[in-house]
């Protein structure tokens, strides 16, 4: 195995209103190697987009806030670092893809000026080497004729050129882990093919870590190394891709997985998950995925199950898994 | 012979585009060129295609919310396109209905459901309150929902249960045909499957026809009896939904198809490899000549881009492309 770029130990994030605590992130640990992608799936509201967040310590303030874990960036634990020295690994060692480019690019600004902020913030070039590092950055990421295309403005390219763009900025300072949050869903899908194989590629080029946020289990099939799977603000189940598709064990995963129409064969009927995910207010005791799952037991009901390793490197946490 | 309920011929939506004070007409953006299809009773016809194919253009269409610029729509055996409206509104609008992609912004915040679902029968039909209470309670039974929700406003649902509402609306009027432009593309993966089960079950019982618009192929081969593959404004294939996708020809759709294909690393270790279109689609202002997917295309020669390809039949069963390929 490669060496460890990121570990997130039992992160805790909470969201404080009036109405009540809500428990988005609780409890979640993975780590990242070098060169690799882990794959965070999961529906609406489970937690990814949180977690996410929570690395790069962005969450809104004053109501989101980080209860307790660790997150280590490379032997740093980033929760110990003050305010200013989070930001100077925000953008250079760790950065962050967004899933819509129209509203994560600043529509009065060229993507010239766009991406060079970045390299002059972290880098602290003088002003005739930006220029150059722009345009590498730009090279790196496939964008056709890059010295033109550094005076427009976003509008003017089409979205999958602007989500590149988007790529562009995120890895301008090579930085040593990406955290990208559902970077294709906005593009169609032979854009989005063409994205994914680009990223592969500039991972090859710079042996970057990436945290692939998604809820497409065919996109995370594509590209991710590892795959956590997250519900209700817990990973229920981490496996290599392979093993997630081959030999799932959680019966989250298995009914989501079964619950995706297949391309390649017809089924007659599709196998649904009944009800909807809780609350994250108002948790269920026990196992989250009790009322939804059709093996429930007494004790799921009464206890929350431990994470267990089923076979080397594939964790579940369910109690009907040996 | 087929029953067919609707049937496109030739239609075309050209949209001017002007500019200047005089607002001079200096060219025409074809979103829709030329596209003919039919959809048979108690069947799925599904429009696929990336965004500014034109395919919701189509639909639209369809649903008389875009006057064709040319081109016919046979209803039931009758061109509607000559139709007056009070014709319109007794015999085509209320049987030719539709459910919007996005239930969050499908409904009216203020309205309770009860309303909601109720207005087309407030609007169409002499039914007194009495008699529309009564069919609202009757279609939230149908779309897996129960009368005590009939008082609730549609922040109070979840993604699913909006789009189950949204449903109910376009059932109240018993229509025909039934418009789905992206039905399940807004929900969670674990909703999604619950309303393509609900939506086919309900296919199966009132004997409904469907045209579906959808950009995700796997939700398309489920739903879908047949399928148009729309690029640029024209349909590039065409056929019944199994043989298409056992058999993709046009090399679009094959590109379309593999990148939807779920590969998982070992198989791209075996060497199945994904077809990687390069480029983007053009723009429909200024759409190439010849075969509009030749600058795209790896397997294009001299002729496409000097020829327009026909729409033409393939093989024996109901499959149609249009491709100078040999197949």
């Amino acid at each position: 195995m490669t060496e460890e770029v990121l570990r997130v130990e039992d992160l805790h994030t909470s969201f404080f209103s009036r109405k009540g605590v809500v428990k988005a992130v609780d409890g979640v640990s993975f780590s990242v190697h070098k060169g690799e992608t882990f794959g965070i799936v999961g529906e609406s509201g489970c937690g990814k987009t949180v977690t996410g967040l929570s690395i790069l310590r962005l969450l809104p303030e004053p109501a989101g806030k980080i209860t307790g874990g660790k997150i280590i960036l490379e032997g740093t634990d980033l929760l110990q670092l003050s305010k200013k020295a989070m930001r100077a690994y925000r953008g250079s060692r760790i950065s962050m893809i967004l899933q819509d480019p129209m509203t994560s690019l600043n529509p009065v600004f060229t993507v010239g000026d766009q991406i060079s902020e970045s390299v002059r913030l972290h880098q602290g070039l003088p002003d005739n080497m930006v220029e150059p590092e722009v345009i590498s950055a730009l090279r790196l990421l496939k964008i056709p004729s890059p010295e033109m295309i550094l005076h427009d403005y976003p509008f003017q390219l089409s979205g999958g050129m602007r989500q590149r763009v988007v790529g562009a900025i995120a890895m301008s300072c090579r930085p040593r882990l990406l955290i990208a949050d559902e970077p294709t869903t906005a593009l169609d899908a032979t854009i989005q093919a063409q994205y994914i194989a680009l990223f592969k590629d500039v991972q090859r080029q710079t042996d970057v870590s990436i945290i692939f946020i998604t809820h497409d289990f065919g996109v995370v099939a594509n590209m991710c190394n590892r795959v956590g799977v997250m519900y209700a603000g817990k990973i229920v189940e981490t496996a290599a891709t392979r093993d997630i598709f081959k030999n799932p064990k959680h019966p989250y995963t298995i009914a989501l997985i079964r619950s995706v129409p297949r391309l390649d064969e017809k089924d007659e009927r599709l196998y649904s998950i009944k009800g909807q995910p809780p609350s994250l207010m108002n948790l269920p005791p026990g196992c989250r995925f009790y009322p939804r799952c059709p093996l429930g037991e007494e004790i799921c009901q009464r206890e929350e199950p431990k994470e267990v390793e089923v076979a080397g490197g594939h964790f579940v946490s369910c109690w009907k898994v040996k | 012979m087929a029953d067919v309920i609707l049937e496109g011929r030739n239609l075309k939506k050209y949209y001017p585009v002007t500019k200047g004070l005089l607002q001079r007409t200096i060219g025409w953006v074809r979103a829709v060129d030329d596209v003919s299809f039919t959809i048979e009773r108690g069947k799925t016809l599904s429009l696929v295609g990336e965004s500014g194919a034109g395919k919701t253009t189509t639909a639209k269409q369809v649903l008389l919310l875009e006057k064709p610029t040319s081109g016919q729509i046979i209803f039931e055996g009758k061109d509607i396109t000559k139709f007056s409206r009070s014709q319109l509104k007794q015999d085509y609008r209320s049987n030719v209905q539709a459910v919007q992609q996005n239930p969050w912004s499908s409904m009216n915040p203020r309205m309770r459901v009860r309303d909601i679902i109720g207005e087309p029968l407030a609007v169409n039909t002499k039914k007194d309150k009495k008699e529309i209470r009564a069919r609202v309670e009757e279609l939230l039974d149908q779309v897996g929902l129960n009368s005590s929700h009939a008082d609730l406003y549609p922040h109070e649902f979840s993604g699913g249960q909006r789009q189950r509402i949204a449903v109910a609306r376009a059932l109240a009027l018993n229509p025909k045909l039934v418009v789905l432009d992206e039905p399940v593309s807004a929900l969670d993966v674990s909703i999604r499957a619950q309303i393509m089960n609900l939506l086919k079950d309900l296919q199966d019982q009132y004997n409904l026809s469907y045209l579906v618009i959808a950009h995700n192929l796997a939700t398309v081969r489920y739903m879908s009896h047949s399928v148009a593959i729309m690029y640029l404004g024209q349909i590039v294939e065409y056929g019944d939904a199994e043989e298409l996708f056992k058999d993709p020809l046009h090399p679009y759709t094959k590109a379309l198809i593999s990148a939807s294909m779920l590969t998982l690393p070992e198989d791209e270790e075996k060497g199945v490899e994904k077809i990687i279109l390069s480029g983007e689609m053009p723009s429909p202002l200024n759409p190439p000549p010849g075969c509009r997917f030749h600058p795209r295309c790896a397997e294009a020669t001299e002729r496409c881009s000097t020829e327009v390809p026909e729409l033409r039949k393939r093989g024996k069963g109901n499959h149609w492309v249009s491709c100078y390929r040999k197949f």
